[in-house]
């Protein structure tokens, strides 16, 4: 009886707060601090876009250092009781607790970011970063002097595998010397650690430093060192023209600006989007005068063919590290093995950890 | 010259008086802070303290006070006895962890198994078991090797979180998820899911737990000689000693029951209100229930309340956050702030304020 | 098994550099321990000098002064948890993690605008061409000041409780501040000093993290550093070599693992990850098994109040 009682009381207050709203109300719930330089910090920098945009039509919300489960629950039904009419959830752990609020709150949009649950209100976006690992790639392949390049990654997960297989590709592509040594800090936010492994990857005779974590730590290393590096998830231009040779940005503004319009609108539907160069979504930072211009030429033709669709960073022959076929001569990856990834493809030495 | 005078016995008064007063400083100085950061403070103060509880959405509020403060008070009973006693159990946070390890891997063995009789009574066995063997290796390597637990207690956490990682991307994966790291949602298994037991009220079984677990170290503190054995040897080790008291089966004793309801603790988070096993699934409850234990003077009852205040600022300064759009950063100072407080203020329970001159003995 | 890449004098000195902050940091707390004090803010102290020192570095462009302002912003938080815990007699461990707490939420407040930002370089020392030489060089004479810095303070710490009078107050202190107080020592000041001191090194060794290891400001960039420190402390039994041995101990595992990984050597990824913590635990183990004396060199009044009563 109770439970009705409740559960009816949090649809309405849900329901009567949304309808009432003349402004739309946008709520982002961030699995880090917004100063974190990268992966929250350009969510937030998202955020801020949309009230650009949108002026005194939008009225925003955020919360930051929001831990996954019960937290981020009550982080987003906070936000829902208070009228939110669209509810950005900005991390993969967060894939269950949105589910479990949007369906006690039916009139509000959830979009969550990197999983792949869906629902009448739940939306699902993400961004094909390997097509940026195989601009890197590329780059790299063509830069290195020792033939090896090394890639500090956070934990192993399809995001991360795809990236580290994407740039190995299109390195060997140009260079089939090239060896590639990964190392695994298994934390999410450890600055003095990503410029430990940064040091041991330099130590061991690497002369390009790819990294999948967010810290500027990797790229004081490589000067120190002289070797290159990439940014990402912000530019990180401030270390360029060298170490920094190019990047890796996250844009997420575009489609936060198109998904609050469509609200607006009354036009949002329960959409996967998984973008990439094509719509901006994935940026290529500034490929800097440290880059011989033929390889930044070559570069900047591989950025705009995969931007305008014509090539796809997986298309084969593509064998897995077993020596087993996984794509054969002009076969290109499908989406759902990519979305999973969790083997290596043929030449990484070494194993995923599991 | 103000000086201090120690009271004969400590102030039954102010030990109820200093948290209040503590609490209006702390509102005070909050407020200031606030202000400076350009919030309205008598609105941030009141989204804090009194909107979760009072406010127009407390209905909800009040489950999730609940739910947050549940693992700090189980966790912080446990660790209690051991400081009572002086053994130094810091790493509250890996036996929560291994507990959830143990109890979801329990649940997921079974799954898809319908027998909530069986698999959840086991669960919550295993949870027990796998913070009790965690705090074992700091008791063992105390009383075989005179290893230091402070140490090694606290070391283990971070070893903990490892393995945390290696299970939620390996071993304990959802099969059917995609190859994403994370267990399957032990919330959305019926015979594993630690629901609420009344839906909204935020009451769950480890809330449950909780008050079993003060009402338990109550008696045992008070009547039990159990009890009088932990109050004396913290008091007094060399008199403790004397009256048969074996040290070492005190530390195996302590640092068992603590890390037992650690895990429990654990284990009815990651079937409840956290869901599955994921790499981030700690969000610190161990480290946080040592403030909680402290703060309630290591008592059950005061563990109680600072439990609940602790959830309060918790919950409230998420409103803030979200409502006024405080960094939580500026949360976190408050809190700290109000810990300063409490504490500081504390002293007059124990101590009488004297203005100039000497003391009278 | 090919070692082949791995180069031990990289691998020193890389090891020297890594372990610094936690060597700074553990000095310190090694002496406010010593007086008979836990303070168990370390990590709340370190971030708040981690942020001081940035700041004050970029904006006179000097790292030099950054660190000195970090060690005044860390005693500043140190002084806090002085007051509550000698004057107002709080508990120890309480106010410790409430130190930690705030910290982490003021060290963010106030590195709000320094996100994203360069501080000027501190270049390594090199002494007229001995960097060059073989093996010594990089281990010896190619490092930043602070990591010959935490070596003196290593000498001066030992020297100071071995030989000084001042230092065997300190330890009398924390052995027994009644009989202290009851000698004519002052408890208080005492204590007060220590604190302060390890505040200033725990500000140091935080600045090391954003001034030169990383260098740059995010939130909780510290990253649980303050907490090994305190465990180096422990590991040490209150002893600086050890602390000096613990430091570079797990700084030097941690290089290792990240080492071996960068050369391919085939170990578990989980547990080379984990191998700094179970390796600091395995030797502690090894060398504290003899029980009298461990026990022995513990302060006997760490963390209890003290209050003249007289």
């Amino acid at each position: 009886m109770k439970k009705n009682i409740i559960l009816a009381a949090i649809a309405a207050l849900g329901l009567g707060a949304a309808a009432q709203a003349d402004t739309t109300k946008v709520g982002f719930v961030y699995v880090g601090p917004i100063g974190d330089g990268g992966w929250t910090y350009e969510h937030h920098q998202g955020l801020l876009a949309v009230e650009e945009e949108f002026g005194d039509k939008v009225e925003t919300v955020y919360q930051e250092n929001v831990p996954e489960g019960a937290d981020a629950e009550r982080a987003m039904t906070q936000m829902a009781l208070q009228g939110a009419d669209i509810i950005f959830t900005t991390s993969f752990g967060y894939m269950d607790p949105t589910i479990n609020v949007a369906a006690k709150f039916p009139n509000v949009k959830f979009e969550h970011a990197t999983g792949y649950k869906r629902a009448d209100n739940v939306s699902t976006y993400s961004a094909r970063f390997y097509e940026g690992r195989a601009v890197q790639g590329h780059i790299a392949g063509k830069m290195t002097k020792s033939n090896k390049i090394g890639y500090i990654a956070s934990f192993p997960i399809p995001e991360v595998i795809r990236g580290i297989n994407s740039a190995y590709l299109h390195a060997k592509k140009v260079n089939p010397d090239v060896e590639m040594s990964v190392i695994w800090v298994y934390t999410w936010f450890d600055p003095a650690k990503e410029a430990d492994a940064a040091k041991a990857l330099i130590d061991n005779g690497i002369d390009v430093v790819l990294q999948h974590t967010d810290s500027t730590a990797p790229q004081a290393a490589a000067a120190e060192a002289g070797v290159i590096s990439f940014g990402q998830a912000s530019d990180m231009a401030e270390y360029g023209p060298t170490p920094r040779v190019s990047s890796i940005i996250d844009n997420w503004a575009p489609y936060y600006i198109d998904r609050v319009q469509a609200v607006m609108d009354g036009t949002w539907e329960s959409v996967d989007t998984w973008d990439g160069i094509s719509t901006g979504m994935v940026k290529i930072g500034e490929i800097t005068e440290a880059v011989p211009a033929d390889v930044k030429a070559e570069a900047e033709a591989l950025r705009d063919a995969i931007g305008a669709g014509e090539y796809h960073p997986f298309t084969g022959p593509i064998n897995k590290q077993d020596g087993s076929v996984w794509l054969a001569e002009g076969e290109v990856a499908d989406d759902g093995t990519l979305a999973g990834m969790n083997f290596y493809i043929e030449g990484i030495t070494g194993d995923i950890p599991n | 010259m103000i000086r201090l005078e120690k009271r004969p016995t400590p102030s039954r008064g102010w030990a109820w008086a200093t948290p209040i007063v503590a609490v209006l400083a702390t509102m005070v100085a909050g407020g200031l802070l606030f202000g400076a950061l350009g919030s309205n403070p008598f609105e941030a103060i009141r989204t804090i303290f009194w909107d979760p509880i009072f406010g127009e959405f407390a209905f909800y509020y009040r489950g999730q006070l609940l739910v947050k403060a549940g693992p700090l008070i189980l966790i912080a009973i446990g660790l209690s006895l051991g400081f009572r006693a002086g053994i130094w159990n810091i790493g509250a946070e890996g036996q929560y962890i291994m507990g959830a390890i143990f109890g979801a891997a329990v649940g997921l063995a079974f799954y898809p198994m319908e027998a909530r009789w069986l698999i959840f009574p086991l669960m919550v066995i295993a949870g027990v078991v796998g913070g009790y063997l965690w705090a074992m290796i700091p008791g063992i390597l105390r009383t075989r090797f005179n290893t230091n637990e402070i140490l090694v207690s606290l070391l283990l956490v971070y070893v903990a979180e490892q393995i945390l990682a290696w299970m939620a991307l390996g071993p304990l994966r959802n099969p059917d998820g995609a190859g994403f790291p994370g267990s399957r949602n032990l919330g959305q298994y019926a015979s594993s899911a630690n629901k609420e037991l009344i839906a909204g009220w935020g009451m769950h079984w480890g809330v449950v737990a909780a008050f079993i677990a003060v009402i338990f170290a109550y008696i045992l503190l008070s009547r039990h000689i159990l009890g009088l054995n932990i109050r004396l040897a913290g008091e007094a080790p060399r008199a403790a000693r004397f009256a048969g008291v074996n040290p070492e089966r005190l530390v195996l004793l302590c640092l068992g029951i603590s890390g037992a309801l650690a895990g429990l603790a654990g284990l009815f988070e990651v079937a409840g209100p956290a869901g599955q096993i994921s790499i981030d699934f700690n969000v610190g409850y161990g480290f946080t229930a040592i403030i909680v234990a402290f703060l309630g003077r290591l008592h059950p009852i005061g563990i109680l309340l600072a439990g609940l205040l602790m959830a309060l600022t918790y919950i409230g300064g998420e409103a803030a956050q979200a409502s006024l759009g405080l960094p939580a950063s500026a949360i976190q100072a408050f809190q700290g702030m109000l810990l300063f407080f409490l504490l500081a203020f504390d002293v007059l329970t124990n101590f009488k304020l004297r203005i100039g001159g000497e003391a009278r003995a | 098994m090919d070692f082949g890449s791995i180069n031990p004098v990289l691998l020193i000195a890389a090891l020297m550099l890594a372990s610094t902050p936690i060597l700074l940091a553990a000095l310190g707390e090694l002496i406010v321990e010593k007086s008979g004090v836990l303070n168990l803010g370390v990590e709340g102290m370190m971030i708040v000098g981690a942020i001081s020192g940035f700041i004050v570095a970029v904006e006179t462009g000097s790292p030099a002064l950054g660190f000195v302002a970090a060690a005044i912003g860390a005693t500043i938080m140190a002084l806090i948890f002085g007051v509550l815990t000698q004057l107002l007699l709080s508990n120890q461990v309480a106010t410790g993690l409430g130190l930690t707490l705030f910290g982490l939420g003021v060290s963010a407040l106030m590195g709000q605008s320094y996100v994203g930002i360069r501080p000027p370089a501190s270049p390594r020392l090199t002494f007229f061409g001995l960097s060059e030489v073989p093996v010594i060089g990089p281990i010896a004479f190619n490092q930043h000041a602070m990591v010959y810095v935490s070596l003196a303070l290593v000498v001066a710490i030992w020297w100071y409780l071995k030989r000084t009078r001042s230092g065997l107050i300190l330890r009398a202190v924390g052995e027994s501040h009644d009989a202290a107080h009851a000698l004519g020592y002052s408890v208080l000041k005492t204590r007060f000093a220590a604190i302060a001191f390890g505040g200033a090194c725990a500000g140091l060794g935080g600045a090391f993290l954003s001034l030169v290891i990383v260098p740059q400001w995010t939130e909780g960039m510290t990253a649980g550093r303050g907490w090994i420190a305190l465990a180096i402390v422990v590991f040490a039994s209150w002893r600086p070599w050890r602390v000096l041995l613990g430091a570079y101990l797990f700084g030097g595992v941690t290089v290792l693992q990240l080492n071996l990984q960068a050369a391919g050597i085939a170990i578990p990824v989980e547990l080379l990850s984990m191998s700094p913590y179970l390796i600091t635990i395995l030797v502690l183990v090894l060398i504290s098994s003899d029980k009298r004396r461990a026990a022995a060199n513990a302060p006997a009044s760490l963390g209890r109040s003290f209050h003249a009563s007289a």
